[in-house]
């Protein structure tokens, strides 16, 4: 195992829907994939957003493209509508979770 | 048959740059095909402060930008026959289209036919309550009455009937990005609305031509990390599409950016939920069957899209007035300036604390802690030793007298709070709510006309 600074080896990026943010992550190195999948469950992201108090998480995986999609609940304060804070549309979430480590299989 | 049909998209929001269409332009005059070239510039709130500019003026209502975007192609466009499809009308597509036809004269053009697709504004369709009823996902509308806007998607068929009947520019307001490229499509290779495979292929082109340079190396570089070339100049999107929905992203030669299986993919699931479920009003788009190759070149061939049969409800978008924002800022720099914005906010808070206990608002301090938090603090950690910090304040009201006590408490900081206090700046802006609805598709009565040139 070893333990790896998600920004080293996934891209993300942030979208919103209202109150609803979905952050696409995909693997620099498409052979990455099933040791990203083990480890970086919807738990996991829950874990590296709880000050943001989601009220669901959830992942889609999309092997072909080496990828997977988490949405994330009422993470937004609101969203564009009513949120206070400079980043209604939370644009700049990708890089709260690329901030995160995981362990992974492997050592490269 | 046309065997290849090429879109470029020129703009993915109302603010988007204007000098990015030249370049593919340039590029689509050399492609041997159908041209098209589409706007996408209508955002969830743009086109409810649009309404608020048409009711202030009857003439007005269409995107700001709209000259900026048209004058430097047009001419090129029809010489060209590049037929232009934008959402740029906004809340009054036939002021847009008349907007147009007085710039072709004024540069001596030919007059263009331009359609205009109407029929997404619901008001004096769909009232208050009936919009609250429908509303999903919140409870924005209980008790609102007065809408400012309330609009629903249309789809690609409107588009298609008008590039069908000749039509050089279609002008629209409210309809799906992705409905830009797929009623192009449609037109041009005749595909039929049960045809879900390549309505799905047709949608995904749109998603990923919608937001222009964020397939080509925008909201992507990270240098060190993700780098990108030329960014300054970065070239927006061409795509080349076959019959059967094959996909090839590029961009124009001697631009700046990239176009790879990292941009693509990061565009394909940008602002998507379920990536097997992606509604449009034409079609349920599946991306998970999807395939990206590189071709080298900064060109990607991506298929594999699979579609399902339409959703038997439209979404809507309705905005209501939300009140207002107000924002006030100061800055604290040099030795000990982290400790000295600290003593600011706690007198901000102490002093409101006593004054207003119910006052709710927000403490930002940019260079510390600023975009990561949310508006509880929960992750503000120590202050550190930064020695540049700009503290932001915010707090929302119904109206601006509601936030004048936080805006007041912080400028007086500059006579009577910590030393060097500096800059301040306040703002008050008015705030549009949006709400999602989903409509039965009977009130969703579409329109095609044709604009005649003034004799």
């Amino acid at each position: 195992m070893r333990r790896v600074k998600l920004h080293d080896i996934v891209n993300a990026r942030a979208g919103d829907k209202g109150n609803r943010l979905n952050l696409a992550v995909v693997c620099r190195d498409p052979s990455d994939y099933a040791a990203v999948a083990s480890a970086l469950t919807a738990e996991c992201v829950a874990q590296i957003f709880a000050a943001r108090k989601p009220s669901k998480i959830v992942r889609y995986d999309l092997p072909k493209l080496a990828a997977f999609n988490f949405v994330l609940d009422d993470v937004l304060e609101g969203g564009v509508n009513s949120s206070l804070g400079l980043d209604g549309h939370g644009k700049s979430l990708s890089f709260l979770l690329l901030d995160a480590e995981i362990e992974i299989a492997g050592s490269k | 048959m046309t065997s290849r049909v090429y879109i470029g998209g020129a703009a993915g929001f109302a603010g988007d740059r204007t000098d990015a269409a030249g370049p593919l332009v340039e590029a689509l005059a050399q492609a041997d095909g159908r041209r098209f070239l589409m706007f996408e510039t209508l955002a969830e709130r743009t086109l409810a402060l649009s309404q608020l500019e048409r009711r202030r003026d009857p003439s007005r209502g269409y995107n700001p930008a709209l000259d900026r975007f048209i004058t430097p192609i047009l001419a090129r466009c029809l010489e060209e026959q590049i037929r232009i499809v934008g959402n740029f009308g906004a809340a009054n597509p036939k002021a847009a289209a008349l907007r147009i036809q007085t710039i072709a004269r004024e540069q001596g053009l030919r007059p263009p036919r331009i359609a205009v697709v109407e029929g997404d504004d619901l008001s004096g369709v769909l009232g208050a309550q009936e919009l609250a009823a429908r509303e999903t996902g919140g409870a924005i509308l209980r008790g609102a009455s007065d809408i400012v806007a309330a609009n629903v998607y249309l789809g690609a068929q409107p588009i298609a009937e008008a590039l069908d009947r000749g039509a050089d520019i279609v002008v629209t307001g409210r309809v799906v990005d992705s409905a830009l490229a797929l009623g192009p499509l449609a037109h041009a290779f005749g595909w039929r609305w049960d045809d879900w495979d390549r309505l799905a292929a047709g949608t995904l082109a749109g998603h990923l031509l919608e937001c222009g340079a964020q397939i080509t190396g925008g909201y992507f570089a990270d240098p060190g990390v993700k780098d990108v070339p030329g960014l300054a100049e970065v070239g927006y999107p061409l795509a080349e599409i076959d019959a059967n929905g094959a996909i090839v992203i590029g961009k124009p030669d001697g631009t700046g950016g990239r176009v790879d299986r990292q941009t693509v993919i990061e565009q394909i699931l940008y602002e998507i939920h379920d990536p097997e479920a992606y509604l449009v009003p034409d079609v349920v788009l599946d991306l998970s069957n999807v395939t990206v190759e590189e071709l080298g070149h900064n060109r990607v061939r991506i298929i594999g899209a699979r579609g399902h049969p339409a959703p038997e409800t439209l979404k809507a978008t309705v905005c209501v007035d939300a009140g207002v924002l107000g924002e006030v800022e100061i800055s604290y720099a040099g030795p000990n300036a982290a400790a000295r914005a600290r003593l600011a906010a706690e007198i901000i808070r102490d002093r409101l604390g006593k004054r207003a206990p119910d006052f709710k608002f927000r403490i930002d301090a940019v260079g510390v802690t600023s975009i990561l938090t949310d508006d509880d603090g929960a992750l503000r950690g120590t202050w550190g030793t930064a020695s540049d910090v700009r503290l932001r304040f915010a707090a929302r009201g119904a109206k601006p007298e509601d936030v004048r006590i936080l805006l007041d408490e912080v400028e007086a900081l500059y006579c009577a709070g910590p030393a060097g206090g500096a800059g301040v700046r306040r703002h008050v802006t008015p705030r549009l709510a949006s709400a999602s609805c989903l409509i039965e598709r009977r009130f969703a009565r579409s329109s095609v006309s044709m604009i005649e040139a003034p004799a």
